[in-house]
């Protein structure tokens, strides 16, 4: 194996982990205002369909991006509803917009595209581009010097293969993705609104007490859960994928609630694991790094189910204890 | 007193959600452009006016049973068991492992056999998060999503890597012997003139779905262990007051709850397919969450909706052949159902219970 094999492997574990990452953060906003939501899984499919199907009309990845976003707002607002409004349980409420995501999705896209649950592939400007940065090599230095960019690259110098292929050359939601690290770093625990929302996951009924409203609080944070799990749904389809396929978003809803576990529900912690799981999943197309590594084969449905068991691990407390916010999954009742 | 009679809490709410459901449902086949009223239609057409929709139907309605009672049984201990899929799952693996490897000379016996490999092997597979939630208190919901999905790669690996036969290409298990099938209802009902059930995939894993529905009622309203269980559902600091051991109940309800949706194997692998498949459970796990909320936690009302739900299933089916509806509807139905059934429960139940309050007030 070689050095730029590890590069590589590093930087599809970032594309990879960046749908993670926003749907974390999102699960992260609702479950520190004391709202769990399994549903972050359905939101994303959602936005994944409705910003593959508007790219394709309009043409145009950001257009696509807002209709992603709205998509899962609806389903965010649905999700308030239940848990905020009319005090339901928050875990059926996940499950329900879940499945609802996953037929919806599906009955939309036969009935616009006739294409058994797809959407047509989308090209051109309904995807989000690569961003070049300066002094890196891309494919348009490959275009010029007139030789295949692998090339190039395996003949530049490591820090050179470092910058072009790790740090260069993503979509621009992925150094959105680090953007919204630092963002919600900063507005949880540099910002009124944060600390209140923070005070809102572990006692309600003392933020009710100071005079501020549960309810706006709770709403507020749901609907920002809406818009990074719609932001993690229009990366899927027009960024990672050109394009909807039926059900694509396999499960990373999961993954990313298993992340915000494994992060204990602090923002940069969950960029890490996040990263580590989208390590997982890019080990997972490279079976035979790990063998040429560690001399041996590891299968590859171990890979797959690595941050379930670890999240089991560290959910049984054997490693680290991880608690989650005190008023999680209770709805917060004014009066008796 | 109760804010309204007993009747409406148990009756009027459910079909009212119900109806929401139904009703969101049509806008829903209106806006693919179809129509509600024809797609209803085929779907009891396909589903209840045949004795062959009848046998799927009801095939699908024994799944649901036992995935449903599996959901109620834990509900009542106040856990929500979201891994019924998982423990139904490598209860497959259980059923697989009995049917292949002993020589069974009728399938009376085989029957009995494999039950207790499903119920054993679901109930381990609900052991390491009821144990997890009991002494180290991670959400049993979390853990057994994440059971679902570690379950999956079990099962995958198990059947590509050991129980597969050599030179098999597809992911699945060998035939089982003839000695353990089951008898189809059309084996069972059928004379000498007229076929019934012809082609269907109902079998006498029905009647231990039945037998199940009675196991439960029995256990959760004539046991000791089922006034615990409820009982520590209803708070857990008064069950332990009264010394119900909050260890004990939810380890002893998620081993039952997870016994009886692995259960739900013996219809599926042993009844129908005859062999382990990759994706023998389709689901039937969390549909188990629709037909418990419905059922209101009820043996006869998991009954119910888990026939209804057999209708909806192959009534579904039909209309994937016949229209430009995919079975997708099937998925959209159920979502509603749960949202209106569990989730947005206080929304039905609070004008009725105001509703009630006021005519009360009115006849006093």
């Amino acid at each position: 194996m070689e050095f730029l094999d590890i590069v590589q492997l590093l930087d599809t574990s970032i594309r990879l982990g960046t749908p993670l990452l926003f749907a974390c953060l999102a699960g992260l906003f609702s479950e520190r205002s004391g709202v769990v939501d399994i549903g972050l899984e359905g939101k994303m499919l959602i936005a994944a369909f409705f910003s593959a199907a508007a790219a394709f009309y309009t043409g145009n990845a950001w257009l696509g991006l807002l209709a992603g976003i709205a998509a899962s707002m609806v389903l965010a607002v649905i999700h308030g509803l239940a848990s905020i409004t009319f005090r339901g349980n928050q875990l059926i409420s996940g499950v329900a917009i879940n499945f609802l995501a996953a037929g919806m999705t599906v009955l939309v896209a036969q009935s616009w595209f006739k294409q058994g649950g797809r959407t047509p592939p989308l090209t051109g400007n309904g995807r989000f581009g690569n961003v070049e940065l300066p002094f890196a090599i891309g494919p348009t230095e490959a275009e010029a010097a007139g030789r295949p960019l692998s090339q190039m690259i395996g003949e530049a110098g490591p820090i050179q293969q470092l910058y072009s292929e790790l740090i260069s050359g993503h979509s621009i939601l992925v150094y959105l993705g680090v953007l919204a690290v630092v963002a919600t770093w900063w507005i949880l625990f540099r910002t009124r609104f944060g600390l209140r929302l923070r005070a809102v996951g572990e006692n309600p009924a003392a933020v009710d007490t100071a005079g501020v409203s549960v309810i706006q609080l709770r709403y507020a944070a749901v609907l920002i859960c809406g818009v990074l799990c719609g932001l993690a749904g229009a990366y899927m389809a027009t960024s990672l994928q050109a394009g909807f396929v039926k059900d694509m978003t396999a499960g990373r809803g999961f993954i990313a609630l298993a992340a915000l576990i494994f992060a204990k529900w602090r923002p940069v912690y969950a960029m890490w694991a996040c990263l580590l799981f989208g390590f997982f999943q890019a080990l997972e197309t490279r079976p035979d790094l790990i063998e040429a590594v560690i001399g041996m084969k590891v299968q590859i449905q171990l890979l797959g189910a690595l941050p379930y068991i670890l999240t089991v691990v560290i959910l049984a407390g054997f490693i680290g204890k991880a608690i989650p916010p005190k008023a999680s999954a209770e709805p917060y009742i004014k009066e008796r | 007193m109760d804010k309204m009679p007993k009747w409406a809490d148990i009756v009027l709410i459910p079909v009212i959600s119900l109806l929401l459901a139904a009703f969101f449902s049509s806008l829903v086949i209106l806006a693919i452009g179809e129509s509600p009223v024809e797609a209803f239609k085929l779907m009891v057409d396909g589903a209840l006016m045949r004795s062959a929709g009848w046998g799927y139907t009801l095939y699908y309605a024994t799944n649901f049973m036992f995935t449903g009672l599996a959901v109620a049984v834990a509900f009542h201990a106040r856990l929500f068991n979201i891994g019924g899929e998982g423990q139904a799952m490598i209860a497959g693996l259980g059923v697989a492992l009995v049917c292949l490897y002993i020589p069974w000379p009728h399938w009376s016996l085989a029957i009995l056999g494999a039950s207790v490999g499903a119920a054993l092997f679901g109930a381990l597979w609900a052991l390491i998060p009821a144990y997890l939630q009991a002494r180290r208190g991670s959400h049993i919901v979390i853990t057994t999503i994440m059971f679902n999905f570690i379950a999956a790669a079990l099962l995958n690996y198990v059947l590509v890597e050991l129980l597969r036969p050599v030179g098999a290409m597809d992911p699945a298990s060998a035939k089982f012997p003839a000695g353990t099938h089951l008898p189809t209802f059309q084996d069972m009902f059928s004379t000498e003139s007229s076929k019934m059930f012809r082609g269907a995939p109902a079998n006498v894993t029905f009647f231990l779905a039945l037998a199940a529905c009675v196991f439960v009622w029995l256990l959760i309203w004539r046991t000791r262990l089922g006034y615990e269980i409820r009982a520590f559902g209803q708070s857990e600091t008064a069950a332990k007051y009264a010394g119900i051991s909050p260890v004990r109940i939810t380890v002893i309800a998620m081993l039952i709850s997870g016994a009886l949706a692995g259960m739900m194997a013996v219809n599926t692998t042993m009844g129908e397919s005859e062999r382990l498949i990759l994706n023998a459970t389709e689901g039937a796990g969390f549909i188990g969450i629709a037909v418990a909320l419905m059922g209101r936690n009820h043996p006869l009302g998991v009954c119910v909706a888990a026939i209804l739900f057999g209708f909806l299933y192959q009534g579904g089916a039909e209309l994937a052949l016949w229209t430009n509806i995919p079975r997708e509807l099937i998925v959209v139905i159920q979502a509603l159902v749960i949202l209106f059934t569990g989730a947005l429960d206080n929304m039905v139940r609070e004008p009725i219970e105001k509703l009630f309050i006021a005519m009360r007030r009115r006849n006093a």
